[in-house]
């Protein structure tokens, strides 16, 4: 919260001599007004300068201040300095006649601060911030806030260190001390000037917690090699991840700066750094929005229809899928990159999924489109199921992504009802089948099944049949109503597996039993809300 | 592919009058069969059986004793233990309940696996010739 004073004149001078930006000196200084940062760059120059020049006849307390009209695009925060400062400041303030020297230094061409490598010059004027807009533009997302993540390159972690001994060493030479954490965090300031300009350009507020992100990655190679150092005197902190490019990556020199010591440092690297010949540059702007979540019930009324899609050694072996037939659409409106296709449960290629349908979430990823009203999705709705007679979606909504677990639990927790076609091998009367009426929660233990078993674990399973109802058809086949235990092998309940589910319809038959049709009557979860329609 | 190694048709202990006394899953000092764990997707732990491979050992009451022997190479799954206490199943169901052994051959030699088996067309015209050099 302060401005400069007399004690900041010897730093001030150290940093400038030493090649390093206005801005960064600002920060040095402890200086936490972020209007000032905020300041046209060529004014912070000349205003630093001035506070130069002003020796010790004027006040001892020198108001470094910069008066309007130069800072265009200040807000209101501006009320941190009062009338007085600004009174006073006119009476510093030369008018543009500059003695020789000043007017020599001004005219050269742009240092490269050697603290920033330009990231507090370049990049927070407003031809960087129309640049980034343009491809926020061009992306074509919908948004209604933002958040800016910038990525910066790990040499600066160390051009900081370094600048911050230069300063420690000269301050205490005036007896004073600098904590590491006073000084102004560079990424800090740096959103101080270039969120508002971004709000302005892009018409919506900055906010941390937005889902619409973009992000902007600088890079420095011209001191890339700046690094290496930390790796001989600390070796421990940079271990090649496998699939990280680099080994000096931010986290792994910022760790390395805790653990070196200080004499190690000054031995490697320079102090003051050496000013740079480049700018640092902007490799990637990119632009993300956090997923949305689309849920619904689906009815699968095709018995040769896989859930994913069936690919074997690059060739698909049957067409489409239960997940593809839902996402196509979705993918197309919400204009996502991919989707992530989730339910409660699932049921083989040659099973039917009738009554109230089984609860889905689709996540789609990246959407550029994530405003739907409760019509559109309801149009969503219609056009999936005009598309195909395969499946049909039914209470299709937005949901959060921490409905998902609610689905989850569905799997494991609640209660499926089927319908099994089955035919057994000797002739069978209506007072066969009539006692499996009677018989309630029928304990079972199921052995991984034979046509599972080359890709789950062996093991043993206890599941329940709650409930069953038979309805005779002929001598060889009836029809039985079942309702199990989530995760209950049907088929395998019926045929027996080679004897590896047992009890099973076959030997509470006394016969050979196997099954020609099964359907999923429903899936007894209450989610996703109904609709109403 | 999993396999299920089943008694053949023509196997003298599928042919009448033979009963069986008793079934051992201990082919060796070392080695049983029963000890086999597995665990996990890849089934480790699992013995590894080779073509001649013993699964276990099979006798009957006229005093005959048979080994059954793996034919496959592959990662014993799991032995029928149902046939040891009731031994009739595997002359009743032989390729049903009454099955001995389940293999889970490598994936690369699954193919080459299948190929070195018999169809049951090619079976079966290797009985007919049985048949007829014998009478």
């Amino acid at each position: 919260m302060s401005s400069l004073t007399e004690k900041d004149r010897p730093i001030v001078q150290l940093l400038l001599n030493s090649g390093t930006c206005p801005r960064c000196i600002l920060r040095f200084c402890c200086v936490g007004s972020q209007m000032l940062y905020r300041c046209p760059y060529k004014d912070l120059m000349k205003n630093l300068r001035e506070f130069l020049k002003n020796n010790k006849e004027k006040e001892d307390t020198v108001c470094f201040d910069v008066v309007d009209p130069p800072c265009k695009r200040i807000r209101l925060e501006q009320m941190e300095e009062g009338p007085d400062d600004l009174n006073h400041n006119r009476a510093l303030q030369q008018i543009p006649t500059v003695n020789n020297e000043n007017t020599a230094i001004e005219n050269s061409a742009l240092k490269v601060c050697n603290v920033c490598l330009g990231i507090l010059q370049e990049f927070c004027e407003i031809d960087f911030v129309k640049k980034v807009c343009q491809k926020v533009n061009s992306s074509d997302y919908q948004f209604t806030s933002f958040v800016f993540s910038v990525s910066l390159p790990p040499q600066l972690s160390v051009r900081e260190r370094a600048a911050w001994l230069l300063v420690k060493q000269e301050m205490g030479k005036l007896g004073l001390s600098l904590a590491k954490e006073d000084i102004v965090q560079l990424k800090e300031a740096y959103k101080w000037i270039i969120h508002p300009q971004l709000s302005e350009e892009l018409g919506v507020p900055a906010d941390g917690k937005s889902l619409f992100e973009v992000s902007v990655v600088f890079a420095h190679p011209e001191t890339d090699e700046e690094c290496r150092f930390l790796a001989t005197a600390c070796p421990d902190c940079f271990k090649p991840a496998k699939n990280k490019q680099s080994v000096f990556t931010r986290m792994a020199v910022i760790k390395a700066l805790e653990k070196i010591k200080e004499e190690d440092f000054l031995m490697h690297f320079p102090c003051p750094p050496s000013s740079p010949m480049n700018l640092s540059v902007a490799l990637e702007i990119q632009c993300n929005n956090g997923a949305v979540f689309v849920a619904g019930r689906y009815n699968k009324y095709s018995r040769n229809l896989p859930q994913t899609p069936w690919i074997i050694d690059g060739e698909r072996k049957l067409e489409s899928s239960v997940e593809e037939l839902i996402s196509e659409h979705l993918m197309a409106e919400f204009k996502a990159d991919s989707f992530n296709f989730s339910s409660s449960g699932r049921e083989d290629v040659d099973v039917r999924t009738l009554g109230n349908g089984r609860p889905f979430a689709i996540e789609l990823v990246n959407p550029r489109r994530i405003h739907f009203t409760a019509e559109e999705m309801k149009g969503l709705q219609q056009t999936i199921n005009n598309s195909s007679d395969k499946i049909q979606v039914r209470d299709l909504q937005l949901v959060t992504r921490s409905a998902i677990g609610r689905m989850k639990e569905g799997e494991e927790e609640k209660t499926k009802t089927y319908s099994a076609l089955i035919w057994t091998d000797k002739a069978i009367q209506r007072e066969d089948i009539a006692f499996l009426d009677d018989i309630k929660e029928l304990k079972l233990d199921q052995k991984t099944p034979l046509r599972v078993l080359h890709r789950r674990p062996l093991a043993v399973r206890c599941r329940i049949i709650h409930t069953m109802k038979s309805e005779y058809i002929d001598e060889h086949h009836f029809r039985l109503h079942l309702k199990t235990q989530a995760g209950t092998y049907i088929k395998e309940f019926v045929h027996g597996d080679f004897g590896r589910t047992k009890p099973n319809i076959g030997c509470l038959l006394n016969r050979t039993a196997d099954i020609l049709e099964l359907d999923v009557e429903s899936v007894d979860v209450d989610w996703p809300p109904t609709l109403e329609n | 592919r999993i396999c299920v190694i089943t008694l053949a048709e023509a196997h003298p202990l599928l042919q009448n009058g033979k009963t069986i006394t008793s079934i051992n899953y201990q082919i060796s000092a070392n080695c049983s069969r029963l000890q086999n764990k597995v665990s996990g997707k890849s089934k480790r732990g699992a013995q590894f059986l080779t073509e001649l491979a013993p699964l276990c050992r099979i006798s009957s009451s006229d005093g005959e004793e048979y080994t059954i022997y793996s034919c496959i190479r592959g990662r014993l799954i799991e032995v029928n233990e149902n046939i040891l206490s009731n031994p009739a199943l595997l002359q009743e169901k032989p390729s049903t309940e009454g099955y001995i052994a389940v293999i889970l051959p490598k994936f690369e030699e699954s193919k080459s696996v299948t190929q070195g088996l018999l169809t049951q067309k090619e079976y079966e015209e290797v009985l007919l010739k049985r048949l007829n050099s014998s009478s």
